[in-house]
C-alpha cells in the first residue's frame, strides 16, 4: 500500500497498483514483469532519496473483482443445502470431477503447488473431515502440530481447485475465483465448518487458526 | 503494494490500522550501474523448497532458494488467507520473478543473478522483530557479492 510506504519511508520503493499476492502483476505476462522488475532496479540510479515511485500501468486482465467472463471449468453439483452436508464425500466427488482439469493445468505449467501438506489430496480433505469428527485427533505428521497440518490440508484442497480451475483457457480473475471456492464448492463448505469448529478450540493454535487463517477476511462473513 | 480502494472493505479497514513505525533513519547509498549489478530477490511470500521446513503460523526465520532451482520446487506456506495465489499457482514470476532476472543478465541490463535468493513469511512482523534476520541475511548477501536487492512483497 501506498500510505503504508509513505508512513515507512524506506530508501527506495517502487509502488505498483496491483493485487495483494502479485507484486509484478500477472500470471505468464512476461514483458509486463519485466517492466516492473526494470522500474525497480532502475531506482537504484537515483542520485537522491528516500525515491518512492509509481508504477504508470495497471496489470494485464483488468481490475480483480471483475466477474465477467469466466466460468466453472466442471459443472458441480450445486452445493449442499445446508453446511453440515458438506463432508469429505461431497468434496472427494469434486476433487474427482476436476481432477482432468487439474491434471492438464499441472502438465501445462509443468509444476504444481498442491502438496505442501505432505498428504495426498484425498488424504488432505478426509484429515478436514476427521477434525469435524473429532477434534482431539493427533497430527498426521511428525513435527508438524494438527494446527499447521490442518493449514496445509486446506491450503492443498484450495490449491487443487484453484489450479483445477485456471487450467481452462479464458480469463480467471482471483476475486471469482476466491468467490466460486467459498461459495459454490462442497470443499470450501467444509473449510468453513472446519474454521468454526477451530475458532471454538481451547487449544490456542487451532483457535488462531480459526479466526485468523483459513477463511479469508473477505469472507469471514460465512462463517457459522 | 495495492490500491486500498481496490480492496474488499473489510481487508481495508484492517490495513489501514496496521502499525507502521518509521525507520529511525534515512540510509541512502549510491552503487555502480545497474548492468554492473548482481541482484538478489528477498521475497516475503513464504516461499522454500518443496522438501525444506514449512513455515510455522508465527516464524520469522528465513529460507534459502537457490537461484538454479525451477519453479516446480518452489511451494508457498505463508500463514495468511487474505492474499491471492492464483498468480503464483500459474507462474512463479508473479512473486519470484527469476526468469525475468535471467533474462536481464543475459541481455546485459543488470551484471549478474545471484547464487542464492532468500524468502520470509512476512505476515505482519514489525520491523524489530524481523530485525535479526534483515541482519543475517545482509550478511549472507554480501558473502555472495550482491550489491542489488529486489524486495518482493505479497
Amino acid at each position: 500500500m501506498r500510505e503504508h510506504t509513505e508512513k515507512l519511508n524506506p530508501p527506495r520503493a517502487l509502488w505498483v497498483p496491483f493485487e495483494l499476492g502479485r507484486p509484478v502483476g500477472a500470471p505468464g505476462e512476461p514483458a509486463f514483469q519485466r517492466r516492473v522488475i526494470e522500474a525497480a532496479l532502475g531506482l537504484l540510479a537515483a542520485p537522491s532519496g528516500p525515491v518512492l515511485e509509481s508504477f504508470p500501468e495497471d496489470a494485464p486482465g483488468g481490475v480483480s473483482d471483475d466477474h465477467s467472463g469466466w466460468v466453472c471449468p466442471v459443472n458441480l453439483a450445486p452445493p449442499p443445502a445446508a453446511a453440515e452436508a458438506a463432508g469429505a464425500s461431497a468434496v472427494l466427488v469434486e476433487v474427482d470431477q476436476l481432477r482432468p482439469w487439474y491434471q492438464l493445468g499441472r502438465e501445462q505449467r509443468g509444476r504444481t503447488t498442491v502438496g505442501v501438506s505432505g498428504l495426498g489430496i484425498e488424504a488432505a480433505v478426509e484429515l478436514l473431515a476427521a477434525y469435524l469428527d473429532d477434534p482431539s485427533i493427533a497430527s498426521p505428521r511428525d513435527g508438524l502440530s494438527l494446527a499447521q497440518a490442518l493449514k496445509f490440508a486446506a491450503e492443498d484442497v484450495k490449491a487443487w481447485y484453484l489450479e483445477a480451475a485456471t487450467a481452462r483457457p479464458g480469463p480467471a480473475r482471483s476475486a471469482a475465483l476466491t468467490d466460486w471456492f467459498w461459495r459454490e464448492t462442497a470443499a470450501g463448505a467444509l473449510l468453513l465448518r472446519v474454521a468454526s469448529a477451530c475458532c471454538r478450540s481451547d487449544v490456542a493454535g487451532l483457535k488462531a487458526l480459526g479466526e485468523k487463517s483459513l477463511v479469508p477476511r473477505s469472507h469471514a462473513s460465512l462463517l457459522a | 503494494m495495492v490500491r486500498l480502494n481496490d480492496l474488499p472493505d473489510t481487508d481495508a479497514r484492517h490495513l489501514r490500522t496496521k502499525e507502521c513505525p518509521p525507520f529511525d533513519s534515512e540510509p541512502w547509498v549510491t552503487g555502480p550501474p545497474l548492468a554492473e549489478r548482481r541482484v538478489a530477490i528477498v521475497t516475503s511470500a513464504g516461499l522454500h523448497r518443496r522438501d525444506d521446513r514449512s513455515f510455522d503460523m508465527r516464524d520469522t526465520g528465513y529460507r534459502v532458494i537457490d537461484g538454479t532451482l525451477s519453479a516446480d520446487a518452489l511451494v508457498m506456506t505463508h500463514s495468511s488467507s487474505n492474499f491471492d495465489r492464483t498468480g503464483f499457482q500459474q507462474d512463479v514470476n508473479v512473486v519470484f520473478p527469476i526468469d525475468r532476472l535471467r533474462e536481464m543478465a543475459a541481455a546485459g541490463e543488470i551484471g549478474s543473478v545471484a547464487r542464492f535468493h532468500y524468502s520470509v513469511m512476512g505476515a505482519g512482523w514489525l520491523p524489530h522483530e524481523i530485525e535479526p534476520t534483515a541482519a543475517e541475511l545482509a550478511g549472507l548477501l554480501k558473502e555472495d557479492a550482491v550489491n542489488a536487492v529486489l524486495l518482493s512483497p505479497v
